[in-house]
């Protein structure tokens, strides 16, 4: 409740969660505030010759170039955002804080190749390696986000791991350890908790890489296939007539900015607001 | 010192041979079966045996690695499925193009980046340096393609100032550079302004201002230079999300580099094609690390060797 009532006491987080409260309540009640279905190419949607409409008239935000209306498709194109955004990284989260803990808390061998095979995954460039994976599966939705997963569990791992190393080498843990405290408790009561803060922070921040992500794959064509309507297959889908239609492309475009902005500045006032030792730079 | 550079070296071998093994099981579990993709869908199972045996791909799995990696060593990625020519020919031809985008991406990142970074460091707490800022989170938000789509739209279809695709003149190498380098600018601003607010709290500044020196030559010659050193180990990481970048930068203005080739091969599921990109551009990354943790160490002497 603190970290909410801190959060809304700054402009851009504030806008930012506005942003993401807007998304999440248009994405939620998608079928009731549709007018069109998100695939239903409509009887007057093109205009005689064939064009798309533009945005204004009987369709609110015009129309693509099967004639379906734009708005019930960005519509329900938030909804795979929101379902890629939220299931891939909470799976590359939990994958990254889970080998994180375990290799800073275990070290040793065990730790040592762990971050060794981090360290690896980390010279891949994320988006060639989220394309080798689309490629090798047939995509579908899970299949994007777990791809997307598969690619981003590795600077959560790295943060976490630096983060356990340093808390167990802290005084409090080495006085409860000369108490006799078992292992598991020390682990569960006194560094799970120091690390929640960092998990929220890079879970936030997360999102709008994997926005991003399953965007620019959805644009390549490798990432959600169509008519299953998402903001990168949109652009991707139209984008050879963006000098007659731009609005095809642009309107897409701007709420792929709009939400991955969002969860940008949220989570980097989170982050001011979780760890006091960065703070003062602003 | 030595001990240092010999040690990084040794780690990024072992990265190096780390990366061919990953990419070589993901070969490995590939559904789809090379040797008949090459021998064609009217091949006789008997042409198709006969290919994997010529491919050894009827090896077990640890010889077809080690075969792999012999291959990898003498420069040979394999053939790709549909273009029938050896996956190393097609990348070199595309790399000096992507070379050049690369570095004018880099150009233009660290010359917008770095100059807002100062600037709104100098104006700390001001509309501008508010501004800047979100400008920055803006810059690292933005979808490249469409970044990129926006420069074609305004740029060159509206104003017609350049070309809308292709290569060539320096004209074609202004659009893609710059929506390459966007991404970049923003994260540049970011470090360069907490790195400088950073270093104009550190007493040599001080000093300097005190022996009367004028505030643009304590900013120029002791400031900026001093906060530019952690940035210099940025560049580095930087080249692995330039490489991502290149895919999508390329194949928005048909640049003709690795990055449209690996575009290209994925439309045809030319998986070849598209690991001996993700090989070369992991590779570069390794490589650029170790570079830049070298030339880090160059420059600035109070880093400890660990």
């Amino acid at each position: 409740m603190k970290v909410i009532r801190e959060l809304l006491r700054r402009t851009l987080a504030t806008f930012g969660l506005t942003v993401i409260a807007v998304i999440v309540v248009l994405a939620v009640l998608a079928p009731v505030i549709t007018p069109y279905s998100p695939n239903e190419q409509t009887f007057d949607g093109l205009t005689l010759e064939g064009a798309p409409l533009p945005p204004g008239g009987a369709f609110l935000l015009g129309t693509d170039l099967l004639g379906r209306d734009l708005f019930s498709r960005l519509i329900y194109g938030a909804r795979t955002s929101l379902v890629i955004g939220v299931v891939a990284n909470g799976v590359a989260v939990l994958t990254g804080a889970v080998i994180g803990i375990t290799a800073g808390f275990l070290r040793g061998v065990v730790g040592a190749v762990l971050m060794r095979f981090t360290d690896l995954m980390m010279a891949f460039p994320a988006l060639l390696l989220a394309i080798v994976l689309a490629a090798m599966f047939r995509p579908s939705l899970w299949i994007v986000a777990l791809v997307i997963a598969m690619v981003n569990w590795v600077q959560v791992a790295r943060v976490i791991y630096t983060e356990t190393i340093s808390l167990s080498e802290r005084d409090f843990i080495e006085a409860e350890r000369s108490l006799g405290a078992s292992r598991g408790r020390i682990l569960i009561q006194h560094i799970a908790p120091h690390l929640v803060s960092t998990i929220v922070v890079w879970a936030t921040l997360g999102i709008a890489t994997t926005v991003l992500l399953e965007a620019t794959l959805s644009f390549l064509g490798i990432g959600v296939q169509p008519p299953t309507p998402s903001w990168g297959n949109i652009i991707f889908e139209n984008q050879t007539y963006f000098t007659t239609a731009p609005w095809l492309v642009f309107i897409p475009g701007v709420a792929i900015l709009m939400l991955a902005l969002s969860f940008n500045v949220v989570g980097d006032a989170l982050r001011d607001i979780l760890d006091p030792k960065q703070k003062g730079r602003g | 010192m030595a001990a240092y550079l010999l040690r990084r070296l040794l780690g990024s071998i072992l990265i190096l041979i780390g990366i061919s093994l990953v990419t070589f099981v993901l070969l490995y579990l590939l559904p789809a079966d090379p040797a008949r993709q090459i021998a064609g869908r009217s091949a006789t199972a008997a042409t198709v045996e006969n290919i994997r045996e010529q491919l050894g791909l009827n090896l077990p799995f640890y010889e077809r690695y080690l075969r792999y990696l012999g291959g990898l060593l003498q420069g040979d990625l394999g053939r790709s499925y549909i273009q029938r020519t050896e996956v190393s020919t097609l990348i070199a031809a595309r790399l000096p193009p992507s070379l050049l985008l690369m570095g004018a991406g880099i150009l233009a990142e660290l010359l917008i980046g770095l100059t807002l970074g100062v600037v709104a460091a100098l104006r700390r707490r001001s509309r501008l340096d508010q501004g800047l800022m979100v400008l920055s989170f803006v810059g690292v938000s933005a979808p490249q393609f469409v970044v990129g789509i926006l420069l074609i739209y305004v740029f060159a279809y509206r104003l017609g100032w350049f070309p809308l695709s292709g290569y060539g003149t320096p004209q074609h190498l202004v659009l893609p550079a710059l929506t390459l380098g966007f991404l970049g600018a923003g994260w540049y601003a970011r470090m360069m302004r907490s790195s400088m607010l950073d270093v104009m709290q550190q007493d040599f500044v001080r000093t300097a201002r005190a022996k009367g020196l004028s505030k643009a030559r304590v900013i120029l010659r002791h400031a900026v230079p001093n906060a530019l050193l952690p940035i210099v180990a940025m560049v580095g990481i930087d080249v692995g999300i330039l490489m991502s970048g290149i895919v999508v930068v390329e194949s928005v203005f048909g640049w003709p580099g690795i990055g449209q080739l690996a575009w290209q091969a994925i439309q045809r599921v030319d998986i070849p094609i598209i690991m001996g990109v993700t090989l070369v551009a992991a590779w570069a990354i390794v490589i650029g690390n170790l570079f830049a943790d070298v030339l880090a160490l160059f420059v600035d002497p109070r880093i400890k060797l660990r």
